[in-house]
């Protein structure tokens, strides 16, 4: 192993690093969004929203990543909508946590014992000022742990769109290594990228658990 | 001040209320008994709806409580409404554990009466101060005692100024010790002329303070008159034999 190899590229790789930032944080914002949607679609009185939202969860979380973006890159050309690499990764990735996401908010949510809604219908609030001021401020904390595992595991998965040509770390990382031939340094150096990414994601998560937990 | 009329409610095949009906008259305060799974509970979350109800009506002040037009959004504001003028406390106190003690009792008037913040702290503190809690203004309920939180429950319902208010078995999660505190609190309110309807085991509570007691099992009210009457001398076998077993 030649450490002048990974300070040579690490330049490289970290601009696909960026790239891998982008893709994530945009998946997080688009998936938690979709996400809250379907969590409330799945809790609320309605037959066919529960249904739809079941559907969805039931499609998503039952078929593997890579044939989805698959699916939106290579496969709706054929029905005449071409999307760029970019916007392909992010749907993907969007559409894909969103499933999950919604799980885990559903989840949190339903866990808030059944008296706190009770208790506020009974004051003569409405079901969404419930839903709002006491359910989900009480469900936002049981959402951080599981929430900060869906990211990372979604940081992580984002390096299958190298595979939909998305130049992102991953797709860097192959790069190099066919042109330099240095898989070691190349991939211990993209490892290493990895990591920092995902231990930033921890602590973060880490310290917004602590900060909720006041009134504990 | 209450009307309930032949009020029916299953659970699946389980008939838990098998026609219903009595008044509570303005300042009245009735005590409601009976055994565990005769129905009591069921009763009262019927009188604000918190169960629907399968057939029968109740009344508050005059105005029917209906759940109305079932639509997700728009539903229940007439409910709302209603349930803003009853006064609800549970067993299990069901305080916002991610709100204060005043934070607790001023939520309503917020979101519900829209009052202006610093109006709404003045009412709270009153009512917390009546609840002999005026020193825990800015605790979290899991920083306060079972009875201390159950007091804040009573206060937050009566911050709301309810024409009724609503008791479900209110001691009955707490140590024996602290029964008292909250018992006191009720007698209190029942002395001040509040109208109530109260689900408890404490029979000598109602032997005091209630101006009736109704006696229910199996769906039904089996007894009803004074607590001398139905305590000292129950006129039915279910009656007599539940007081013995509870005294």
């Amino acid at each position: 192993m030649d450490l002048a190899v990974v300070w040579k590229y690490l330049p490289v790789l970290a601009k696909g690093a960026v790239t891998t930032v982008e893709l994530t944080a945009l998946a997080v914002v688009f998936g938690t969004f979709l996400g809250l949607l379907i969590a409330l679609a799945a809790i609320s009185g309605s037959r066919v929203l529960k249904g739809c939202a079941r559907f969805y969860t039931w499609l998503i979380r039952g078929t593997p990543l890579l044939l989805q973006l698959f699916v939106i890159y290579y496969g709706l050309p054929q029905f005449g909508l071409t999307l760029s690499p970019f916007v392909a990764a992010i749907s993907g990735l969007s559409l894909n946590a969103a499933a999950y996401i919604a799980e885990i908010i559903r989840g949190a949510i339903q866990s808030v014992d059944k008296g706190q809604m009770e208790a506020a219908r009974s004051i003569g609030m409405s079901n969404l000022q419930a839903l709002l001021r006491i359910i989900l401020p009480q469900a936002y904390r049981r959402m951080i742990p599981p929430l900060g595992n869906e990211f990372i595991a979604l940081l992580k998965d984002s390096s299958l769109v190298a595979t939909i040509s998305m130049v992102d770390l991953m797709r860097t990382a192959q790069q190099m290594y066919v042109s330099t031939f240095r898989p070691v340094e190349i991939f211990a150096a993209t490892g290493a990228l990895y990591l920092v990414l995902t231990t930033f994601f921890t602590l973060t998560f880490g310290r917004l658990e602590r900060k909720l937990a006041v009134y504990e | 001040m209450v009307k309930v009329k032949d009020l029916f409610k299953s659970f699946g095949d389980l008939a838990v209320l098998k026609g219903i009906s009595f008044s509570v008259t303005q300042g009245e305060v009735v005590c409601i008994i009976g055994p565990s799974g005769g129905g009591k509970s069921t009763l009262l979350r019927c009188i604000n709806h918190l169960e629907d109800p399968d057939s029968g009506t109740v009344e508050i002040a005059g105005q029917p409580v209906t759940t109305g037009n079932r639509g997700f959004w728009k539903k229940d504001r007439h409910l709302n409404q209603i349930r803003s003028e009853v006064g609800m406390v549970f067993q299990r106190f069901n305080l916002f554990p991610h709100r204060t003690a005043l934070q607790n009792v001023t939520e309503g008037l917020i979101a519900v009466k829209k009052l202006p913040r610093q109006e709404a702290e003045e009412i709270g503190k009153k009512y917390l101060d009546r609840v002999g809690l005026a020193d825990k203004l800015n605790e979290y309920p899991s920083r306060l005692s079972g009875g201390q939180q159950q007091r804040v429950a009573i206060a937050r319902a009566l911050a709301m100024e309810p024409k009724v208010m609503l008791f479900d078995e209110p001691t009955s999660a707490l140590d024996p010790e602290l029964v008292g505190e909250v018992l006191a609190v009720m007698r209190d309110l029942a002395e001040n002329g509040m109208t109530m309807l109260a689900v408890t085991h404490e029979l000598g509570f109602a032997r005091e303070v209630a101006s009736r007691i109704l006696f229910v099992d199996d769906g039904q009210i089996v007894e009803s008159g004074s607590p001398d009457q139905v305590l000292g001398n129950p006129s039915q076998a279910r009656t007599a034999n539940f007081i013995s077993k509870v005294l």
